[in-house]
C-alpha cells in the first residue's frame, strides 16, 4: 500500500489541510508521487481533487501541510522562489485554460518567451510548431484561435503548451474529461507515449475509468478528506473500503476493466 | 554552468561543435548563434554531453536536416531524442496569414458597413419582437411577470438612487460654480440660477442619468441575458415553452422605460440642490430666494421635456442592452466585447435622440 521501496519522490504531500471558512476539504492528507510514474487521483464530486492540484501547484495557500514538489517546499513560497519550480512541471487545466487572445502557436510560446527571452522568434516557432506536432495537432492548427477548435483540439494545444519547457513534472486535470470514446483513447495513448519518451511524471486528476485502466501505474483515492489509499488497481480491490469497490466494481468499473483484459490479452 | 564549447575550424574538415555539459533550452540562444556561425560541414560532438532536452535535440536535429551535419559521440538516449525531435517535424504553420493591402482595408470597410447595417436591422427587429411580446402579454395579462419586473424596478431604480444622487449633486455645484465664476465677469452672478435651473431640468438631469443608467443597467442587462445565452438558458427556456422576449426582456424593457423618469427627476433635484447650496454659501442668494428665482425662470415645459426624454432613453438603453446580450454566441470573450458595445451604442443613440428632441422641441415652440 505504501510507496514502492524505489521511490524517488517528485511530489510529497503531509498533514494536508484546506478549508473554505467551515467547509472543511482536506484534513492531514498525504500523498507521495514517485519519479516516472502516471499517478492517478479518483475521488467523488467535492472531493477537493481540483483543490488537492491546486494546492500542489501554489494557486491555493493550505491552512496547515507540508508540501514539496521536485524537492523544494512549496508551501509559502514567494512567486520569485517559486518560478524556478514553475518552470519545471507543465499543467493542463480542465477547460485547456488557452490564452484566448493568442493563437495556438502563441500559446504554446508564452512560457519559452516568458523564461527564455533572448531566443529569436524563427527558432522560437519552430519550437512552437513541433509541440504543436508532438501535441498531436495537425498542421494547420498553429495559427488558429482556441475558439476555432474543438474540445479534443483545446485539450491538445494545452497539452502542447504544458510541454513547451520539456517539462519533468506533468499535471493533467481531467484531460479525457468531455472527449468522444476515440478522442479520449488517443489521449490516454498520446499521454503514454509522451511519457515513455519524455520521462516524464504525471499526476492525473481523472474519472475516467478506462484512462486509470490505460496509463496509470498507481491510482490514489480521495475521500474521507484523506488519500484513503494509493496502489495499483488490483491493490486497491483486495481492500475493503466500500467506496473504492463501488468504483471498481460497479457497472462502469466492472466493463471498463472487462474492456482492459480484452485489449491486454488479445 | 560549467560549460565549455569548443570550435575547431579546418579548412579541409570544416568545422567541429563540441559542447559539454547541458545542451537545453536554457542555452538555446547561444547554442543556436555558435552553430549559425560554424562554417560547413559541420561535425557535432555530443560526447560530452550529460543532459540533452527536446529543445537541444532540435537545434542538432536541424543542423543535420539544413546543413548535412554529421553528429558523432551521441549516447542512445541521445538518438532516441533526436528521433523523436524527427518525428515530430512536421510542416506546422504558426502565424496566420494576414494581406495587408489595399483590398484587405477595403475588405473590412465593406464587412463592417455591411455589420452595421445587419445590426441596425437586427435591432429593428428586436424591436418589433418586444413590442409582439407585449400585444401577447396585454392579451393574457396572466402571462405578465409582475416578480420578474418588481425586481427589476429594485435592481435599475431603487438601488441606482444613491449614486445618480450624488453625481448629479456634484453636477449641480459644477455648473453653479463655473456659470458663477463666468457670469461674474459681467457683474450677472444672480443669472447663475437660470443656468443651473434650465440646464439641469432640460438638458443634464435626464442625460446624465441615461449614461449612468446605460453604464449600470445596460451593461449589466446585456453581460446578464449573454451569460444566459452562453450557459445555454436561453435555448432551456426556448424549449420549454417560455419566450426568453417575454420572461428576459421586457421585464427589463419595462424596467427601464419606468424608472428612467423617476431616476431624471431625482437627479433634477439633487442637482438643484447641490447648485442651491453653492449659490447660498458662494453668492449669499438665500435658499427662498433661489427657489423663488427658479420658479420664475425655468418654464414647466422644461419639465416635460426632459419628461418625455427620459422613458424613450430609458427604452433604447434596455434595448439595445437585451438585443447586444441575445447576439451573444459561442465564447464568454464575447459577453465582454458585447457588453461594450451595448454600452457605447446606447449612449451614441441617446446622444443623438437627444439633439433631435432638442431641435424638436425648440422648433415647437418649447424654447
Amino acid at each position: 500500500m505504501n510507496a514502492p521501496k524505489d521511490c524517488q519522490p517528485i511530489i510529497e504531500v503531509r498533514g494536508l489541510r484546506n478549508a473554505f471558512g467551515e467547509q472543511v476539504i482536506h484534513d492531514d492528507l498525504d500523498l507521495m508521487v514517485c519519479r516516472g510514474e502516471i499517478l492517478g487521483v479518483v475521488g467523488g464530486s467535492g472531493t477537493g481533487k481540483s483543490v488537492l492540484l491546486r494546492s500542489i501547484i501554489g494557486l491555493q495557500t493550505p491552512e496547515q501541510g507540508q508540501i514539496d514538489v521536485l524537492g523544494e517546499n512549496m508551501v509559502g513560497r514567494s512567486e520569485d522562489e517559486a518560478k524556478n519550480i514553475r518552470r519545471r512541471w507543465g499543467i493542463l487545466f480542465q477547460n485547456g485554460a488557452l490564452f484566448s487572445t493568442l493563437t495556438v502557436a502563441e500559446n504554446v510560446e508564452v512560457p519559452i518567451r516568458e523564461y527564455f527571452p533572448f531566443i529569436k522568434p524563427p527558432l522560437l516557432d519552430e519550437i512552437a510548431s513541433y509541440k504543436i506536432a508532438m501535441g498531436g495537432l495537425p498542421p494547420d492548427a498553429g495559427p488558429k484561435y482556441p475558439s476555432e477548435l474543438s474540445g479534443g483540439m483545446v485539450k491538445r494545444a494545452g497539452l502542447a503548451r504544458a510541454l513547451a519547457l520539456d517539462p519533468e513534472l506533468l499535471f493533467l486535470d481531467e484531460p479525457t474529461a468531455g472527449l468522444d470514446p476515440i478522442a479520449a483513447a488517443a489521449f490516454d495513448e498520446l499521454i503514454k507515449s509522451l511519457q515513455r519518451r519524455l520521462d516524464l511524471t504525471v499526476f492525473l486528476i481523472t474519472h475516467d475509468l478506462d484512462t486509470l485502466h490505460a496509463i496509470c501505474d498507481r491510482v490514489a483515492v480521495l475521500a474521507d478528506k484523506k488519500v484513503i489509499a494509493v496502489g495499483t488497481i488490483p491493490e486497491l480491490l483486495a481492500l475493503d473500503h466500500p467506496w473504492i469497490q463501488e468504483y471498481f466494481n460497479g457497472p462502469r468499473g466492472r466493463t471498463a476493466a472487462q474492456s482492459y483484459e480484452e485489449g491486454a490479452t488479445a | 554552468m560549467a560549460e565549455v564549447t569548443e570550435q575547431q575550424t579546418d579548412q579541409r574538415h570544416g568545422s567541429v561543435y563540441r559542447v559539454a555539459g547541458a545542451l537545453t533550452i536554457t542555452r538555446a540562444a547561444t547554442t543556436q548563434r555558435e552553430i549559425d556561425a560554424l562554417s560547413d560541414p559541420v561535425t557535432i560532438d555530443l560526447s560530452d554531453i550529460d543532459r540533452m532536452d527536446t529543445v537541444g535535440a532540435w537545434l542538432v536535429y536541424r543542423t543535420v536536416r539544413d546543413r548535412g551535419a554529421k553528429v558523432i559521440g551521441a549516447s542512445r538516449d541521445e538518438v532516441s531524442l533526436l528521433q523523436q525531435v524527427e518525428e515530430f517535424d512536421k510542416p506546422t504553420r504558426v502565424t496566420p496569414d494576414e494581406p495587408h493591402n489595399f483590398l484587405a482595408v477595403l475588405r473590412e470597410l465593406g464587412e463592417w458597413v455591411a455589420e452595421m447595417g445587419s445590426t441596425l436591422v437586427g435591432l429593428l427587429g428586436f424591436f418589433g419582437a418586444t413590442l409582439i411580446a407585449f400585444a401577447n402579454v396585454i392579451r393574457r395579462p396572466k402571462k405578465f411577470r409582475v416578480n420578474a419586473v418588481v425586481q427589476r424596478f429594485d435592481v435599475v431604480g431603487v438601488r441606482a438612487l444613491g449614486i445618480i444622487g450624488l453625481m448629479s449633486f456634484l453636477i449641480g455645484i459644477v455648473i453653479a460654480q463655473q456659470g458663477a465664476v463666468q457670469l461674474a465677469q459681467f457683474g450677472a452672478e444672480v443669472y447663475t440660477i437660470n443656468l443651473i435651473g434650465r440646464i439641469t431640468i432640460r438638458e443634464l438631469g435626464v442625460l446624465m442619468t441615461a449614461i449612468m443608467v446605460a453604464g449600470r443597467s445596460g451593461s449589466a442587462f446585456a453581460a446578464q441575458i449573454g451569460t444566459m445565452k452562453i450557459t445555454e438558458e436561453i435555448d432551456a427556456m426556448r424549449t420549454i415553452g417560455v419566450s426568453p422576449v417575454e420572461a428576459l426582456v421586457l421585464p427589463r424593457l419595462m424596467a427601464a422605460v419606468l424608472m428612467m423618469p423617476l431616476l431624471a427627476f431625482w437627479a433634477m433635484l439633487t442637482a438643484l440642490l447641490g447648485g442651491g447650496i453653492f449659490v447660498w454659501l458662494d453668492l449669499q442668494i438665500p435658499p427662498l430666494t433661489y427657489i423663488q428665482r427658479l420658479q420664475e425662470v425655468t418654464p414647466l415645459t422644461d419639465l416635460w421635456i426632459a419628461l418625455i426624454k427620459a422613458p424613450v432613453f430609458g427604452f433604447i438603453i434596455a434595448l439595445a442592452g437585451c438585443f447586444q446580450g441575445m447576439l451573444v454566441q459561442g465564447n464568454s470573450e464575447e459577453v465582454g466585447s458585447r457588453t461594450t458595445t451595448a454600452v457605447v451604442q446606447s449612449i451614441f443613440l441617446v446622444i443623438v435622440l437627444d439633439a433631435i428632441f432638442a431641435v424638436f422641441f425648440s422648433s415647437i415652440g418649447w424654447v
